[in-house]
C-alpha cells in the first residue's frame, strides 16, 4: 500500500501525463502485485481524461478474458479486437501477454494479472484492478504466446502507443522506450520517427534510437558515433547514464568520441550545480542584505551599532502575522493581499519606534559608540520579551500567500517562488535606497553628516534632525526586512538573533562607505557560505566564514568599502 | 623592582578588598561547616555555591574590566575566554570519573563512548593530571586572546569594530562547540562530573573548598590588577583608552599594550571559569553564548568601569538580583536586564562606585568648605590621581 | 637637495594625495641638527600634512624622508618614529585628560618604552627632579596633581609643550604652540623654543608672525603643498608670491 502512495506523491510532483505514463512502463519491470496496482491505477487517472477511448469494464472485461482458451489463432483474434477498442487500458495486458506472465483460472476461464503467495496465485482483475481472491497454482494456467504472437503484440503496443493519435501517449511511449533500450523495438521507433511531426516527440525518439543503437553489436562505427553525439546533445538528465554505460560496453575505437562526449556533459553539469550554488547564495545573500542594509546605514550616518536592528525585524514580521489574523478573521478573501498591506504597517511601526529609542536613549550617547551598543542591547532584550508576553515564546504561523508558495522550473533549476520574490524584493529596496540617498534633500544631508558631522551641522544641516531620520529609515527598512523574512523563516520572539551577528559581519565586511559595500558584503557572504557548506556542511562553513572574516578584517580594518577622510580617524 | 610595584598597588582600598575577601574565604566555609545547621551564623550549603558562583563571576567582570574599563577595549566576548578555562576544567573532572559512568568505561567519557569513539582524541590526553589541566585553563584562553589580540591590534581594529568581531570570535566557539565532532560532548556539554582532586565534588567540605578557593583567586586577581593598574603601564593603558594615537607619538607600542591587558584578562577570565565549573556542575557551549558575555559587560558598567571595586560590587548585585528575578518574577528579568543597560548607560555612566563616589565628595565639600586635597573620595571616583612620591 | 648626510630631517619629492587631492605636492625640505626652521603658509598649505608624514600618520605617495641622514621614516610607525627621537605637538592640544599633569609628564618621560619596563617602572629620584624641572619651566607646577581635563586652553598647550621636553627628542615637530597664549607667554615660548634649538633640531608651523619673528629663524612658507619661497623672514614676507599668496594685501 505504501508504495501505492509514494508512487501516487510522487506523480504530484511530476505532473505531466507523459510523465505518469512513463513511469508505468518502466514499472513494468518490477515484479510485484503492489507495482502493477500502481501502474494501474496510475494508469487510470493518467487516461482517464477526455478524448480517450475507454470501452465500459465488462465489455472490455469480455476481450480480455477472450485470450484464453483457444489456440495461437483465437489468441490472435482476441488481440486484435483488444487493439481495436484503443482502449489504453488494454496496454498493460498486452504488454503482461508478450511477457508470458498472464494467467487463466482453469475453472472460470477468467483472465488475470497474478502474484506468487506460497502456493497460490493472488489474482487482480486486469481491467479495474480489483483483488480477486487467491487461486492454487495448479488451477491456474498461463496464457501462452509464441513468437509470431509476441510480434504481434509488439506491433499492437507499438501502435496503441507510438502511433496513437494522442501526442501525449506517443511521448511516454517514447520515453519508455528510451527507458528500456530494448533493441527489438528499434524497427517500430524507425517506423514511428519516419511519420513523427512534433519536435518534442521526435527528439525523445531519436534519442531513444541513439540509445539503443548505442547498446546494439551490431551497428557501424559512424552510427554509434553519430548516436553518441546525439546522447550528448540531448541534455537529458540521464544522458550522463546512458554514456557511461555505453561507454563499459563500446568497442575501443568507440571510447574516445564517447568519453569526451562525456566530459562535455560533467562540465555542463557542474557548471549547473555550480549556477544553483550561486543561486542558494544570491538568495541568502538577498536576505542578509535586506536584514544588513538598514544597520548599515545607521553605522555609517551616526557611527551607532543598533543592537536592537534584530528586533525591528523581528517586529516586521510580527506585524505581518497581525495583519493575517485580522485578515483571516475579517476578510479571508484578502488573504493574497497580506504582505502588500503589512509592508507599510511594518514600515510605519518599526521606523516609529527606531525614531522613539533614537530621540529617547541614543542622542544623549552621542559621540559614545560603545556605549550606544549597550544601550540598544538592553532595548532589544526588552523588546523580546515584550513581543513574548504578548505573543507568547513559540513560533507563529505565518502563511504564504498563494504567489509565494511552489517554485518555478527555470532551466532545470527549481526555483521558489518565496526565494524569487525575496530577491526582487530586496533589489527593490536597494535601488529605492539609492534613490532615497542619492535623489532626495534627505539622502543628500545624510551623506553630509556621514562624511564630516560637523562641517554639515556648521552648514545649517539639522544633525538631530537627520539623525532621527536615519534611524527611522533603517529601522523601517528592517521592518520592511521582517515582512519578507515571515515568509521563510519561523516567526518567534528570537527571529532577529539569528540574523543580528551575520548582519554586522555583512557590515565588518562591506564596510559603510556606500550602500554597495553591503551589496558586496551580503552577497559574497551569501554565496560563499553556499559553497562551502556542501563541503563544510553548514556549521563549519559558517564557523569558517566568521573566521575569515576576522581575517579580512585584519587587511581591511574598515571593510571594503571604507569612508575616508580626516573625520573617520578621529 | 615587584616588590615595589607590589607596594605601590596595596592602597588603602585594595587593602580592604583583599582583606574582605580572604575573611570571607576563611568565614564563609568556617560558617558552613562548624556551626551546625538551624544555629545563628550557619550558612547553608547552597548560598555557599551560590557566592562562590558570584564570585567566579565578579572574577569576570573584573577581567573585562582590566580591558575595557582601563584599555578601552570593548571585548563582546569575554565569556568564550571564560567559558574555555571551564571546558578545561570540565575535561580535567570528566577524566576524573574514570569507570563510574553510565557505561563503565574507564578509558573514554561516556559521551565518546556513546559516539561510538574508539580512543581518546589528542587533545584529551593529558587531562587526568590536574597540574595539566590548570596549566591548560590558563593557557587556552591565554593563547587563544594572543593570536586574536595580535592579529586584531597589531591591524589596529578598534572600538565597534573590534567588538563586533570579538562577538563573532564567541559565536563560532559557540557553533564549534555545539558540534558533537569536536570531542567536547557537543549540545549536553560535560557534566555528571564525580570528584576534583581525590575529593567528592558535591560534598559540602568540597564545596566550602571550592567557595575559599574562589574567594582567593579574587583576592590574587585584585592584586593583579591593582599592580597593572597603579604602575605607570596602567597609566599608559588609560591613556589608550583615551587617546590610542596620541599614546603612540609618544612611542608606546600600542598594540602590545592592549595584547599585555587582553591576555592577562583572558588568562583571569579562563581561572574564573574553571572555578565556576566544578561549583555548578556543568559546563556547556550556551556558555560561549554573545548574550552571556554582553552581560558581563553590563555587570562591569553596573558596579563601575574603570576601577577594582565596581565590577566585582556590579557582577555580584547583578546576579542577584537575576537569582531573585528568575526565582520569582522570571518574565520580568529580562525587562529589568534591558533596563539596566540603558539606565546605567544613560544616567550611571560611571556605576555605582562612580555614583559613591561623587555623593561623598559632595558631602564633603558641604561639611569642610575646605580647598580639596586628592583624598580618598577621588580615588573613589576611578580616576586616581596618585599623590607623587615627590610631595 | 642631494647631500643627505648632516642632515636632521631630510625631504625630497615627497607628495601624498588623498582621493586624487594633492596635499602634498613634490615637497622638498632639510633640517640641519640644532636648527630651528619656522613654516608658513596658508590654511590647507599641508604644514599639518607634512608633520602627519614625517611621524608616520600618514604614508607619502612618493619621496624620500630621511632622518639624521639615513633613516627611512617611510618605512617605520609612529611609535618607531617617536622611539628613534622626533616629538610632536599636536595642532589641537592633545593631552590625557583623564590623568594628572603629573603623569602626563611621567608617561612622556624618556624612559624604556616595553610593558615589563613600564609595568615595573619606579620614578626615581632623577626623574622626579627632572618632572619637577619641566613642570617649573611650563610653570604648571602648582597644577601637577589636577587633570589635564581641567587646565585651560594656553595650559594644555603647555603641558604638551612639558611632554614634548619630557621625551627629550632630537627632533621637534611643534605645531602652532602659541595658539590660546597670552602675548607674554607668546614671547616665553619664543624664547623656550630658541633656547631648545640651540641643541636640537625644531620644526615650528605658526600663523603669528610676531612669534615667527621672534624665533629669528629660517623661514619656509608652503602652498598648496608645495615650498613657495625660503629664507629669513624679511626675504619671504617680501616675495611677491607669498604676499598674494599668504599675507595678502
Ligand atoms: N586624511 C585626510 N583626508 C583627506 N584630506 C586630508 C587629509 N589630511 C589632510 N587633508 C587635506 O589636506 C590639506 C592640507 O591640510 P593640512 O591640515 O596639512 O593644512 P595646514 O597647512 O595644516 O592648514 P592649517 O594652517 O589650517 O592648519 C587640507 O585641504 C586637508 O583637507
Ligand atoms: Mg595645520
Amino acid at each position: 500500500m505504501s508504495m501505492i502512495e509514494g508512487s501516487l506523491i510522487g506523480e504530484r510532483s511530476g505532473s505531466s501525463t507523459a510523465s505518469l505514463g512513463s513511469r508505468l512502463n518502466r514499472q513494468w519491470n518490477w515484479r510485484s502485485l503492489a507495482a502493477r496496482l500502481t501502474l494501474l491505477l496510475a494508469l487510470l487517472v493518467s487516461f482517464s481524461s477526455p478524448g480517450f477511448a475507454q470501452a465500459p469494464d465488462k465489455q472490455l472485461s469480455a476481450l480480455v478474458d477472450a485470450l484464453y482458451p483457444g489456440d495461437y489463432g483465437d489468441r490472435q483474434a482476441a488481440i486484435a479486437a483488444l487493439v481495436a477498442t484503443g482502449d489504453p487500458r488494454a496496454v498493460p495486458v498486452l504488454q503482461v501477454l508478450g511477457e508470458g506472465d498472464l494467467y487463466a483460472v482453469e475453472a472460470t476461464g477468467k483472465v488475470a494479472f497474478v502474484e506468487r503467495s506460497g502456493s497460490n496465485y493472488a489474482l487482480t482483475d486486469p481491467v479495474t484492478g480489483a483483488a480477486l481472491g487467491e487461486v492454487a497454482r495448479s488451477d491456474t494456467e498461463k496464457v501462452r504466446v509464441n513468437n509470431s504472437l509476441r510480434r504481434t503484440i509488439r506491433t499492437a503496443i507499438g501502435q496503441m502507443t507510438l502511433l496513437s493519435d494522442n501526442p501525449g501517449t506517443r511521448l511516454s511511449a517514447a520515453q519508455s522506450i528510451l527507458r528500456d533500450a530494448d533493441p527489438a523495438n528499434l524497427d517500430l521507433l524507425d517506423t514511428a520517427l519516419a511519420s513523427e511531426a512534433d519536435s518534442k516527440i521526435r527528439t525523445t525518439m531519436e534519442l531513444a534510437r541513439a540509445v539503443i543503437l548505442l547498446k546494439s553489436d551490431d551497428v557501424s562505427f559512424e552510427d554509434q558515433q553519430q548516436a553518441a553525439a546525439t546522447v550528448a546533445a540531448s541534455g537529458s538528465r540521464d544522458a550522463i547514464t546512458i554514456l557511461t554505460s555505453a561507454l563499459a560496453s563500446a568497442p575501443d575505437d568507440l571510447k574516445p568520441a564517447i568519453q569526451s562526449s562525456l566530459d562535455g556533459l560533467q562540465r555542463d553539469r557542474a557548471a549547473w550545480a555550480a549556477l544553483q550554488n550561486v543561486w542558494f547564495g544570491v538568495s541568502l545573500g538577498s536576505v542578509l542584505l535586506l536584514a544588513a542594509i538598514g544597520l548599515a546605514i545607521t553605522f555609517g550616518v551616526m557611527g551607532v551599532i543598533n543592537m536592537a536592528h534584530g528586533e525591528m525585524v523581528m517586529l516586521g514580521a510580527y506585524t505581518t502575522f497581525a495583519v493575517q489574523e485580522v485578515i483571516r478573521q475579517n476578510a479571508p478573501a484578502l488573504f493574497d493581499y497580506s504582505l502588500a498591506i503589512a509592508l507599510p504597517l511594518a514600515f510605519l511601526l518599526t521606523a516609529l519606534i527606531g525614531i522613539a529609542i533614537e530621540r529617547g536613549v541614543i542622542r544623549w550617547l552621542y559621540g559614545r559608540a560603545l556605549e550606544t551598543l549597550l544601550a540598544t542591547w538592553g532595548l532589544s532584550l526588552i523588546l523580546q520579551q515584550t513581543v513574548r508576553s504578548i505573543f507568547g515564546p513559540t513560533n507563529r504561523q505565518v502563511g504564504n500567500p498563494s504567489w509565494m508558495s511552489g517554485s518555478v522550473d527555470f532551466y532545470g533549476l527549481s526555483l521558489t517562488w518565496s526565494r524569487v520574490w525575496i530577491v526582487v524584493f530586496a533589489i527593490v529596496v536597494f535601488v529605492a535606497l539609492l534613490v532615497v540617498l542619492n535623489r532626495t534633500a534627505l539622502g543628500l544631508q545624510m551623506r553630509a553628516v556621514t562624511q564630516n558631522r560637523r562641517m554639515a551641522s556648521a552648514m545649517g544641516i539639522r544633525t538631530p534632525f537627520v539623525d532621527a531620520m536615519t534611524f527611522g529609515l533603517g529601522s523601517g527598512i528592517a521592518g520592511l526586512a521582517g515582512v519578507a523574512l515571515s515568509q521563510i523563516d519561523n516567526v518567534s520572539p528570537n527571529l532577529g538573533q539569528g540574523y543580528i551577528i551575520d548582519s554586522f559581519m555583512v557590515v565588518v565586511f562591506g564596510g559603510v562607505g556606500n550602500l554597495w559595500g553591503t551589496l558586496v558584503g551580503a552577497m559574497t557572504l551569501g554565496i560563499a557560505n553556499k559553497f562551502l557548506e556542501p563541503y563544510a556542511g553548514a556549521v563549519l562553513g559558517k564557523i569558517l566564514i566568521l573566521v575569515l572574516i576576522i581575517l579580512f578584517i585584519q587587511r581591511r580594518p574598515r571593510g571594503l568599502f571604507a569612508l575616508k577622510g580626516r573625520s573617520v580617524e578621529a | 623592582m615587584l616588590t615595589q610595584a607590589l607596594f605601590r598597588a596595596l592602597d588603602r582600598k585594595a587593602i580592604w578588598l583583599i582583606g574582605i575577601l580572604v575573611a570571607l574565604a576563611v568565614l564563609v566555609p568556617a560558617a558552613n561547616l562548624l556551626i551546625p545547621p538551624g544555629q545563628f551564623g550557619h550558612v547553608p550549603n547552597y548560598a555557599v555555591t551560590l557566592f562562590g558562583k558570584y564570585l567566579s563571576y565578579a572574577m569576570l567582570a573584573l577581567a573585562l574590566d582590566l580591558v575595557w574599563g582601563y584599555c578601552g577595549i570593548l571585548s563582546l566576548g569575554h565569556g568564550a575566554f571564560f567559558a574555555l578555562g571551564g571546558y578545561a576544567m570540565g575535561m580535567y573532572l570528566m577524566r576524573q570519573i574514570g569507570n563510574r559512568g553510565v557505561y563503565a568505561n574507564a578509558q573514554l567519557p561516556d559521551f565518546m563512548v556513546f559516539l561510538n569513539w574508539k580512543e581518546l582524541p589528542w587533545y584529551w590526553q593529558g587531562f587526568d593530571n590536574f597540574a595539566f589541566a590548570m596549566l591548560m585553563v590558563m593557557l587556552v584562553p591565554g593563547i587563544l586572546a594572543f593570536v586574536f589580540g595580535f592579529l586584531a591590534f597589531r591591524s589596529r581594529v578598534t572600538g565597534v569594530y573590534l567588538s563586533i568581531i570579538t562577538q563573532a570570535m564567541t559565536y563560532a566557539l559557540l557553533l564549534a562547540f555545539f558540534r558533537n565532532d569536536m570531542g567536547f560532548g557537543g549540545n549536553n556539554g560535560l557534566t555528571d562530573f564525580k570528584d576534583i582532586l581525590g575529593q567528592p565534588i558535591a560534598a559540602p567540605t568540597t564545596r566550602a573548598s571550592l567557595f575559599a578557593a574562589t574567594a582567593i583567586a579574587l583576592a590574587l586577581s585584585v592584586l593583579v590588577c591593582s599592580t597593572i593598574v597603579r604602575s605607570k603601564l596602567g597609566k599608559v593603558m588609560v591613556a589608550v583608552r583615551d587617546a590610542e594615537s596620541r599614546t603612540r607619538f609618544l612611542g608606546y607600542r600600542v598594540e602590545y599594550v592592549k595584547l599585555f591587558a587582553f591576555v592577562v584578562s583572558a588568562v583571569m577570565a579562563g581561572i574564573a571559569g574553571a572555578l565556576y565549573v566544578p561549583q555548578v556542575g556543568i559546563i556547556n557551549p550556551g556558555e560561549f553564548d554573545p548574550a552571556n558575555s554582553i552581560e558581563v559587560v553590563i555587570w562591569t558598567a553596573v558596579g563601575g568601569r574603570g576601577t577594582i571595586v565596581g565590577p566585582i560590587i556590579g557582577a555580584i548585585l547583578v546576579n542577584m538580583g537575576k537569582s531573585y528575578f528568575t526565582g520569582a518574577l522570571p518574565e520580568l528579568w529580562l525587562f529589568a536586564l534591558g533596563a539596566l543597560f540603558v539606565g546605567v548607560t544613560l544616567f550611571l555612566p560611571k556605576g555605582i562606585v562612580g555614583l559613591l563616589g561623587q555623593y561623598r565628595s559632595l558631602t564633603t565639600r558641604r561639611e569642610q568648605h575646605q580647598p580639596q586635597t586628592p583624598g580618598p573620595m577621588q580615588l573613589e571616583a576611578g580616576l586616581d590621581p596618585q599623590p607623587k612620591a615627590a610631595e | 637637495m642631494s647631500d643627505k648626510t648632516g642632515t636632521m630631517l631630510y625631504l625630497d619629492g615627497v607628495s601624498v594625495a588623498f582621493d586624487g587631492f594633492k596635499a602634498i605636492n613634490n615637497l622638498s625640505l632639510i633640517v640641519y641638527p640644532a636648527e630651528m626652521l619656522a613654516i608658513i603658509g596658508p590654511n590647507g598649505a599641508g604644514k599639518t600634512t607634512m608633520m602627519d608624514i614625517i611621524t608616520g600618520k600618514t604614508r607619502p605617495d612618493d619621496g624620500e624622508v630621511l632622518f639624521d641622514g639615513r633613516t627611512d621614516l617611510t618605512r617605520l610607525d609612529e611609535a618607531a618614529i617617536a622611539n628613534l627621537g622626533i616629538g610632536r605637538k599636536f595642532q589641537k592640544p592633545t593631552v590625557f585628560e583623564s590623568q594628572t599633569v603629573w603623569d602626563n609628564l611621567e608617561m612622556a618621560l624618556r624612559k624604556p618604552r616595553g610593558i615589563f619596563a613600564t609595568l615595573f617602572y619606579t620614578a626615581d629620584a632623577a626623574d622626579i627632579a627632572r618632572i619637577e624641572d619641566i613642570l617649573n619651566t611650563v610653570r604648571l607646577g602648582h597644577r601637577k596633581n589636577d587633570l589635564a581635563a581641567n587646565l585651560s586652553h594656553g595650559q594644555k598647550q603647555w603641558l604638551e609643550i612639558g611632554m614634548l621636553l619630557a621625551q627629550d627628542p632630537k627632533l621637534l615637530l611643534v605645531d602652532e604652540p602659541v595658539a590660546g597664549m597670552t602675548d607674554s607667554e607668546t614671547a616665553e615660548t619664543a624664547k623656550l623654543l630658541r633656547e631648545i634649538a640651540t641643541t636640537r633640531s625644531v620644526v615650528v608651523v605658526e600663523h603669528d608672525m610676531s612669534f615667527v619673528r621672534d624665533l629669528g629663524s629660517r623661514v619656509t612658507c608652503l602652498a598648496e603643498g608645495a615650498v613657495l619661497a625660503e629664507g629669513s623672514l624679511e626675504q619671504v614676507s617680501a616675495n611677491p608670491l607669498v604676499i598674494e599668496r599668504y599675507l595678502g594685501r
